[in-house]
């Protein structure tokens, strides 16, 4: 009797279970831990807002399995980029990632990959960068500072996160404009450059706000032009390129993308999970106090986008001499 | 003294009861997690890090700072009793504490352990404590040029070692930096060294993978080898009568060892390039290198162990001077730790000392009591580990092996570097067999990735030219008593080797 009644209950759970497919499918949810990968290694811009993302998903519990962040900062992001192109499990690999997401395949065409076969999920935002140099240089507009740059006569020193990323192209457009010669150090992340800057090891970088935020407090660094199309709220003291008269902007792509093969149900879910978290209160600050800059899009908007930034960074390597 | 007032104010905070229980949860929590191969304080705190959103921000950050503490004690255990690096942090100790608990004396090995890690974080913690501010300012001075040099000393710090082969350690030297170099170049993005155009190698060598492999199953197969399959049991007895010898030993022997850890592990941690990895290895090299029977090193020298045990700790508290004052991580765990604070809403910076004092001298406080915390909970679980190492060999080699899989696996979750650690295994048992030293390769793979770009950058600072290494006034000294340590050997051969043939 106990028997019969234990399978009879099975059973039921079983048919209900087989019709239950159809709605399971309409509502897509992970099945094991969903591999967050973060296209730079720990402690940088774009790790800070992987983890700051998977922190807020984890305090409001608004995944049903965690997202565990894995850094693959290899080759400017080659390392990440091939691990989303060859995953066997599409539907839990989603990627974080900045400009080296258009950069790194055109850079390096022997890999292989084509971002359009990727799954958009969401702009998070845009980081815009900032020119700063330290407070005991004494220069503070940019106009003393180009001078400074052509006196040194090619020893002025920049530091960067590496030849074809984000600082660099910014670095060169400058140099090209005001025809100015710079010796350009690389460095393995944002925050290792803000830190030779403050101890004087470089004398300018170009970085995101969020990681000078700390020296740019306590007075260490000053920001003197700024690469956005305007003038950012927290810094409305800082001039912009294109009011110097140069028609260039450039900004860090703060997005979320899925591997290619996903399928749509999972792209959907994913797309609903960090829409959640972009209206969050949490990210909302972040965003104000890191200075970040909204730009959300549909996931077809994102794949123009796409296009449009691999024209451009096509032609700005060139102009680089890639 | 004001510091002293804010101290006491941070100290009494971690002992309310919500902090105080906290501490005890993290400390054992990380012990545990450290002990288990592969897993480091880095998993721990990254697991555990959601957990801190239930308690406010400060005991949040105590919280994390006792898995810390106690993921660094917790990293000796495995190192000592099964020969397999608990994690990164821990490779050192495998060096002497192995052979001790091979000789039956893994108790002393493990009390040793626990005492150098005590006065490592303690003297950490008092330098710290006085000179926070100062020693931010000195991690600034050091630029590529400084830091390349403080590298070339710690390679000159295994070279310069008298008694063992000197071509036989420049050649582990030089396979260590051969795998140091696969990935990606950093100064050109591109691509090297992708051995046999396999996707796996593009992540480059993970240090863990060949510390495992050498250490791990490489000492599996050798003492297969050496017993010939005998069934063998290592003899462990431990009381508390034993664990008071074993400190009185530990401290005759061992002073040395945990004082030049204690104090070079915290300057090589504060350093926001290096980290409690390359601080231990350092250690164990500069204290084999100042003894006066460098020989019975990698024999089971309870200095071997004090060494590198003290060196992790006082370094993992040194890495959180960068995180705290300058917003910059100085290992990978502080640069999770740095993650949890952005979300609590803190702006880790110069500016953090003074608009959040409560917080950091809450911190600071925590510091003391994890770590007092620590010591106490570890020896109290020393009669356990011991009491795994009673297991007969054939029980305890697969469990080695098992451990090894899951620790390599854990790294990076992937089925290459399995692959991979086996083929070090492998290749470490033949390399022991012709009495090749595995250690230097060991730090070459994990000094190799800091020497070589610094070594660039500061080339490409100077224009090509080598002497920046010199006319610096920090890099300089450095790099001239690297030289020297490095001709030492030379130098002593010359002295011997002349009047030999007059005879």
């Amino acid at each position: 009797m106990e028997l019969s009644k234990r399978m009879f209950i099975g059973l039921a759970g079983a048919a209900m279970a087989t019709t239950m497919i159809p709605a399971a499918a309409m509502a897509w949810e992970p099945k094991k831990p969903i591999d967050f990968v973060i296209m730079a290694g720990p402690g940088g811009g774009a790790d800070q807002i992987a983890r700051f993302l998977q922190s807020v998903a984890e305090k409001k519990d608004m995944t049903n399995r965690p997202l565990v962040p894995n850094n693959k900062g290899g080759g400017s992001g080659a390392e990440a980029l091939i691990a989303l192109a060859t995953t066997n499990d599409p539907d839990h690999t989603i990627l974080v990632t900045l400009n080296s997401f258009f950069t790194t395949p055109l850079r390096q065409s022997n890999l292989g990959i084509d971002i359009q076969t990727f799954t958009p999920i969401a702009m998070m935002a845009v980081d815009p960068f900032v020119l700063w140099v330290h407070k005991d240089s004494g220069i503070t507009t940019f106009e003393e500072w180009v001078d400074t740059v052509k006196g040194m006569d090619g020893e002025y020193v920049m530091g960067g996160t590496g030849k074809g990323q984000e600082d660099s192209i910014v670095i060169a457009y400058l140099s090209g404009a005001y025809d100015l010669k710079i010796k350009y150090i690389p460095y393995d992340g944002g925050g290792a450059v803000a830190k030779d800057l403050a101890g004087q090891q470089i004398m300018a970088t170009v970085n995101n706000p969020a990681e000078a935020k700390g020296f740019y407090a306590n007075g260490d660094f000053v920001p003197l032009l700024s690469f956005s199309d305007e003038r950012s709220e927290n810094f409305p003291d800082v001039p912009t390129l294109k009011e110097k008269g140069h028609d260039f902007s450039y900004n860090n792509q703060r997005a979320v993308v899925g591997a290619p093969g996903m399928s749509e149900e999972a792209a959907a879910y994913y797309q609903t999970l960090f829409k959640d978290i972009y209206d969050t209160e949490e990210w909302q600050g972040y965003m104000a106090s890191e200075s970040l800059a909204p730009l959300w899009m549909t996931p077809e908007e994102t794949r123009e986008f796409w296009k449009v930034q691999v024209a451009r960074h096509q032609e700005l390597l060139v102009a680089m001499g890639e | 003294m004001d510091i002293l007032g804010h101290l006491a104010d941070g100290m009494l905070l971690s002992i309310q009861p919500l902090n105080l229980l906290l501490i005890t949860i993290g400390v054992t929590v990380g012990l545990f997690i450290g002990a288990m191969p592969g897993l480091g304080s880095v998993n721990g705190v990254a697991i555990l890090l959601p957990v801190t959103f239930l308690v406010p921000p400060g005991s949040a950050i105590i919280f994390l700072a006792a898995i810390y503490y106690g993921a660094m004690y917790g990293g000796a255990i495995s190192s000592v009793t099964l020969g397999i690096p608990g994690a990164s942090t821990a490779v050192a100790t495998t060096f002497d504490g192995r052979p001790l608990a091979l000789q039956g004396r893994a108790g002393l090995a493990l009390v040793c352990a626990a005492i150098a890690s005590f006065i490592g974080g303690t003297v950490a913690n008092i330098l710290f404590t006085l000179f926070a501010p100062l020693l931010a300012s000195v991690a600034l001075s050091f630029g590529p040029p400084e830091i390349f040099a403080l590298m070339l000393l710690a390679f000159a710090t295994f070279v310069g070692l008298g008694g063992d082969d000197i071509p036989k350690t420049i050649l582990s030297i030089c396979m260590g930096l051969v795998f140091a170099a696969v990935g990606f170049d950093q100064v050109s993005g591109a691509p090297r060294l992708i051995l046999f155009n396999i996707n796996g190698f593009l992540h480059g060598i993970n240090f863990l993978v060949l510390a495992i492999g050498v250490y791990g199953i490489g000492e599996m197969l050798w003492t297969i080898y050496s017993t010939r399959g005998e069934i063998t049991s290592t003899k462990a007895e431990i009381s508390a009568a034993q664990i008071g010898r074993d400190a009185k030993e530990c401290m005759q022997r061992g002073w040395k060892g945990t004082t030049i850890g204690s104090l070079l592990g915290f300057f090589v941690g504060v350093l926001p390039a290096a980290g409690a990895t390359p601080g231990s290895l350092m250690s164990y090299g500069v204290t084999k290198m100042l003894s006066k029977n460098p020989k019975e090193f990698g024999k089971g020298h309870p200095a071997g162990v004090c060494a590198p045990e003290a060196a992790n700790n006082s370094a993992s508290t040194g890495a959180m001077l960068p995180m705290l004052t300058l917003g910059i991580p100085g290992s990978p765990t502080t640069a999770v730790l740095l993650g949890g604070m952005v979300i609590w809403g803190l702006t880790p910076g110069p500016r953090l000392f003074v608009e959040q004092s409560d917080f950091v001298w809450g911190l600071i406080g925590s510091f003391y009591v994890s770590n007092l915390a620590a010591v106490i909970i570890n020896l109290a679980f020393i009669p356990l580990f011991i009491w795994m190492l009673r297991m007969p060999f054939t029980v305890l080699a697969p469990l080695i092996f098992v451990l090894s899989v899951i620790g390599g696996y854990a790294a990076m979750r992937d089925m290459h570097d399995l692959w991979l650690m086996v083929a070090f295994g492998a290749g470490a048992f033949f390399l022991r067999r012709f009495d090749y030293p595995l250690a230097p390769a060991v730090l070459a793979i994990v000094l190799g990735p800091i020497a070589e770009p610094t070594l660039r950058q500061s080339l490409l600072l100077s224009s090509g030219d080598p002497t920046i290494f010199v006319t610096r006034p920090v890099a300089g000294p450095i790099t001239v008593i690297a030289i020297v340590l490095i001709l030492l050997p030379a130098l002593k051969f010359f002295r011997k080797g002349k009047p030999a043939p007059a005879e």
